[in-house]
């Protein structure tokens, strides 16, 4: 197996529960994010999507498993490790401008103030808030803080980003438009991004790959969906693209049927090609499409 | 607007009540001595205690020995007695609460003495102070000291435990030390409540020292009120009380003017 930037090998978190036993959220979770790549992760609520991304940001501990970034195993929260929260996280009493200083400032604890401030403002012009650097958070939209909270994150240039469902609270319109700013910053900067998500099209617009987890608990990431659409990509023309609805309803199909059968404990299973520990490489693009039709249909009958 | 109305109608009506009975026969040379046919003590009107504060507030600094002194050195020794009391005690209460507050060891630790001090009246603490202390000046303050500490401590501890995990969350992300922590994002976030405590307790302190006064004596408007009692001059009692209340609405006003400043909206 090839070495990937960050490397997540068997993470499990267990809760004690309330008879003594112990509750397992999910478990066997392993895979790989290279440099440079988009990695959205889809699964049902309470299977451990923010546990996973708190333990890659340093904020939570893994009951068992490790995590490596560049060989080094993950313990503590880190600079190198940016977080954009789903809330926003944003300090509500500094302005636009003093919440992204904070995070330069502490990243470069060296740098003179103008040096912090040019390098901020840089980031606000990129998300387009230019002009409102004087105004507290609680004057802005909530597209507009949630901007601010990337730019926060993206002005740090952390090696890895983590966005938690960064769009959930927004409506659709401007969840849209803040879809289309991350990856343009995201083609500017070339980050490492791992995202959370719920919206399967944010994820088929965003991400290069796409882990889809089980449902929890013993939940486990079963498949690892290549999105084979070309960049850059556009809202409005990538539903027009062939392999658009193919991964389309591969992933609806898995979160709406499978994901539920698939639940459970992993049981080795001596006809599976691959080891179940390990998510199953699909690329959805590269299966005739009638037979993929007719699998949907034996999967509803 | 409607306030100047009723203290308008306040007046007229205490002026009118405290008027000494006319004479209805001819009085006596020893009754126009002794102040009129009135046999009882009555309130002095609104007009005796205005005239009386033109002129104390006329001259509000004058020192003519022990037992007479103007209104404002009396007012300024009681400010200094609860400002000194008052910020030794936010100097140990905001630290401690961010302790207590920070730490759910210290919490449960320190919860049962809080608990039991809390409610003991500071002048309860007085005899011991005194003998302590050996000087009734610094027993004074003491007093004004342990009142002040107990809302302090309190909200600071509950403001600091209650700060939004995802803010404390920002501050790990960006490899905020404790120092920093605390500093940058706990402060901040905790500062309205912690000024909340600060307020309850300058109230406190200032409706404290009124009665620390009366005890130790010597200097202070708790004293001066007490001492005007004692010269049966009801006008300076009245009119200290009225002046209590201006300089505690003050101290509260520049405390709620402070919480302004710290003031965030989410």
């Amino acid at each position: 197996m090839s070495k990937h930037f960050v490397e997540i090998q068997y993470l499990a978190k267990r809760f004690p529960d309330a008879d003594g036993g112990e509750l397992t959220v999910f478990e066997n979770a392993n895979f790989g994010i290279d440099k440079g790549e988009f990695v959205c992760i889809i699964g049902h609520s309470g299977c451990g999507k923010s546990t996973i991304m708190n333990i890659l940001a340093g904020l939570d501990e893994a009951t068992e498993g490790v995590v490596l970034m560049n060989d080094k195993e993950v313990v503590g929260p880190s600079l190198d490790r940016g977080v954009v929260f789903q809330n926003y996280s944003l300090l509500p009493w500094l302005t636009t401008l003093k919440n992204i200083t904070f995070g330069v400032q502490a990243r470069w604890p060296d740098w003179s103030k103008e040096q912090v401030i040019e390098h901020s403002m840089k980031f606000i012009d990129l998300v387009g808030l230019k002009g409102t650097e004087q105004r507290k958070p609680s004057q802005l939209s909530g597209g507009m803080r949630q901007r601010v909270s990337i730019a926060r994150a993206f002005a740090t240039q952390p090696e890895l980003l983590l966005l938690d469902e960064p769009f959930g609270a927004l409506d659709a319109l401007t969840r849209g438009m803040i879809q289309e700013e991350l990856i343009k910053i995201w083609n500017e900067t070339q980050q490492t991004v791992f995202m959370i998500t719920h919206d399967v099209d944010e994820a088929i617009l965003l991400a290069d790959r796409i882990l889809l987890m089980t449902n929890g608990p013993h939940a486990r990431i079963a498949e690892s969906v290549k999105v084979s659409i070309p960049r850059p990509r556009k809202r409005t023309d990538i539903i027009h693209h062939d392999a658009y609805y193919l991964i389309r309803n591969h992933l609806v199909d898995f979160l709406v049927n499978r994901s539920r059968e698939l639940a459970g404990e992993v049981v080795a299973d001596p006809e599976l090609p691959v080891d179940s520990s390990h998510p199953v490489e699909v690329d959805p693009s590269l299966v005739n499409p009638e037979v993929k039709n007719k699998e949907l249909l034996n999967d509803v009958a | 607007m409607v306030s100047l109305v009723l203290l308008a109608l306040f007046l007229v009506f205490w002026e009118m009540a405290s008027q000494p009975p006319e004479a209805t026969a001819a009085q006596t040379e020893y009754e126009m001595l002794m102040g009129g046919a009135d046999q009882e003590a009555r309130v002095p009107p609104p007009t005796a205690v205005g005239s009386l504060a033109l002129k104390e507030l006329g001259n509000p600094f004058y020192d003519a020995g022990p037992n007479d002194k103007g209104i404002g050195i009396q007012l300024a020794y009681s400010l200094y007695r609860v400002l000194t009391g008052f910020f030794l005690a936010a100097i140990i209460a905001i630290p401690l609460g961010f302790m207590v507050g920070m730490s759910p060891l210290m919490q449960k630790a320190l919860d049962p003495f809080i608990q039991i001090l809390k409610p003991i009246s500071p002048l309860a603490w007085m005899p011991l102070a005194l003998f302590i202390i050996k000087d009734s000046e610094a027993s004074a303050i003491f007093v004004i000291f342990i009142c002040s500490i107990w809302p302090m401590l309190i909200n600071t501890a509950f403001g600091v435990a209650n700060v939004r995990q995802d803010w404390v969350n920002v501050a790990r992300t960006h490899e905020l030390g404790n120092f920093k922590t605390a500093a940058l994002v706990i402060l901040p976030a905790a500062a309205p409540t912690i000024i909340t405590g600060m307020r309850i307790s300058i109230g406190i302190a200032w409706l404290v020292i009124v009665a620390a006064e009366m005890l130790v004596g010597g200097t202070g408007i708790g004293y001066y009120v007490w001492n005007e009692w004692n010269n049966l001059d009801l006008s300076s009692v009245i009119f200290s009380i009225i002046m209590i209340g201006i300089v505690g609405m003050l101290l509260d006003m520049t405390l709620a003017w402070t919480s302004r400043l710290v003031a965030y909206e989410e």
